[in-house]
């Protein structure tokens, strides 16, 4: 049996006296598609940053395709593509130089970049900002190279925090559907998290988090059924309405 | 063990260095100014209060300009480290640094790439230096050149590991200002960069032994003697010793356990 892409058990964090996050737990399958959802403050940045190793966790454990992440991190790491909230890209330079730099960081040779840089860049239709410095970019084209650098060294799991934030509504789309892409086409695992519950469709699967607790998870069509809610903003409400 | 991805990571990071430092004009024409005012306005006003006996490594008379070089070629390694240490504590706030620490190859071979690129970036600025001081009739013999190089690296290193250590103490990019006035100025005036250590003996017992635990008069000296095709053993030992335990000390404060991250994240 093929290990799966993510598993997160009884995960906890605590800034001081603080819990950020207590007891997560969820797993994520080959080609899955899960969405994080929460307000602001419920802890999924904390979530991203321990699935990262930028934080290790108190207690709990993260798994990525059977590498512990705290005793084998290379491993783990190696498999992982992110794109964090706040952009992460160096404005003075060129959107190719960018790519560059993070597939050295990653061990990738100058040769082996730059194919794969032309492709990504093409996916996301940004090919011709190649030799454009950062800077010159619009939010919506610098979030696609985000996400193409991330892609670089084909992850095999993909961490997207709030990929969309700040972003209008077509561009929001046009992402979602390229990740949703991802997932079908290459098998790529993905955990999207957000605070913009519009973005869950019925058949995602889906984690509720509020105040660093796990609320509820499952197939999103399922809890709106068994919740009897007619979307995920009553359904939040709901949930909310019952938690500790 | 496949050493290629190491060797394409090193080279990747010291192109971004080398990058930024080249697209950045006005600090290389900055790093070139501050030490060229200093021997064309400093050394010519200071030559005639201040007179040099024959000190080693020097087997001649020598003019305060010629003594002042090897602290000028200091204080241009040293505003390197804390430039490199400013730019990480701006990667931190900016977030880039996220990709740097993401990577999957040990974080503590990312951080010595890092040092290692920012020391490489330094003997740029270096011997471009050295040159403009021949103008000044600042003329090392020649092979002294090739013999400092090892010397300005390593104490490129040093002062780029204490740049990276107080990257990862430093909270904020406003309080880098604090660090200038109580790191940098402090070791260049505490230092034999200015003058030798016997003349400051003679105002201050307690200012000389000062100087003589100040790392930055090891450097100093260490480049010195190695301009002039001596060999300093004691300033090599320290400087190596001091790199080591600076870089040892800055990987620590980049741990995901106790480092900068957790209280930025908490903040």
């Amino acid at each position: 049996m093929s290990e799966p892409a993510l598993a997160i058990e009884e995960l906890c964090y605590r800034y001081g006296e603080k819990v950020a996050l207590d007891a997560i737990s969820l797993q994520l399958d080959r080609g899955e598609f899960v969405a994080v959802l929460g307000p602001n403050g419920a802890g999924k940045s904390t979530l991203m940053a321990l699935l990262t190793r930028l934080l290790l966790p108190a207690t709990g454990s993260v798994r990525v395709f059977g590498h512990s992440l705290c005793r084998q991190p290379g491993a783990a790491l190696a498999r992982v593509g992110v794109v964090f909230q706040e952009s992460t890209l160096d404005l003075d330079l060129s959107v190719e130089q960018n790519l560059h730099y993070h597939g050295a960081l990653r061990g990738m040779s100058a040769r082996s970049l730059r194919p794969r840089i032309r492709e990504e860049l093409r996916r996301f239709g940004v090919d011709d900002c190649a030799r454009l410095r950062m800077r010159q970019l619009n939010g919506g084209h610098r979030r696609r190279v985000e996400l193409a650098r991330a892609l670089l060294h084909r992850p095999s799991l993909l961490l997207l925090d709030e990929p969309t934030a700040g972003l209008d509504p077509n561009v929001r789309r046009s992402l979602r559907d390229h990740v949703r892409e991802l997932c079908a086409e290459d098998g790529v695992a993905v955990l999207w998290t957000t605070h913009m519950l519009d973005e869950v469709e019925a058949r995602d699967s889906v984690v509720f988090l509020h105040r660093g607790e796990q609320l509820a998870s499952g197939n999103c069509g399922g809890l709106l059924a068994r919740h009897r809610a007619p979307d995920a903003h009553r359904l939040f409400d709901k949930l909310m309405a019952v938690a500790p | 063990m496949n050493a290629a991805p190491y060797w394409y990571c090193f080279l990747g990071i010291l192109g971004r260095e080398a990058r930024r430092f080249l697209q950045q004009k006005s600090r290389f024409a900055a790093s070139l100014v501050r030490p060229m005012l200093w021997l064309a306005v400093f050394a010519a006003g200071f030559r005639s209060a201040l007179g040099i006996a024959i000190i080693a490594p020097y087997s001649t008379y020598i003019t305060y300009e010629v003594y002042i070089v090897p602290g000028l070629v200091g204080i241009i390694l040293l505003f390197n480290g804390m430039q490199s240490s400013l730019s990480m504590v701006y990667d931190r706030e900016v977030g880039s640094m996220r990709i740097l620490l993401t990577s999957p190859l040990p974080r503590a071979f990312l951080l010595a790439c890092k040092l290692l690129s920012g020391a490489i970036v330094a003997l740029l600025q270096v011997y471009a230096f050295l040159l403009v001081a021949r103008l000044f009739d600042v003329t090392p013999p020649l092979q002294g050149y090739l013999l400092a190089l090892p010397a300005v690296l390593l104490a490129g290193l040093m002062f780029g590991a204490l740049g990276l250590l107080l990257s990862s103490l430093i909270r904020q990019l406003e309080n880098f200002a604090g660090v200038m006035n109580f790191v940098v100025f402090p070791m260049f005036f505490l230092s034999s960069a200015l003058y030798p250590l016997w003349k400051m003996r003679e105002s201050s017992e307690l200012l000389y032994s000062i100087c003589q635990f100040n790392p930055f008069t090891h450097a100093v000296e260490l480049i010195r003697y190695a301009l002039y095709g001596q060999f300093n053993l004691p300033a090599l030992g320290l400087c190596s010793l001091l790199t080591l335990l600076l870089l040892g000390a800055a990987i620590v404060g980049y741990d995901p356990r106790r480092g900068l991250l957790r209280r930025k994240l908490a903040a």
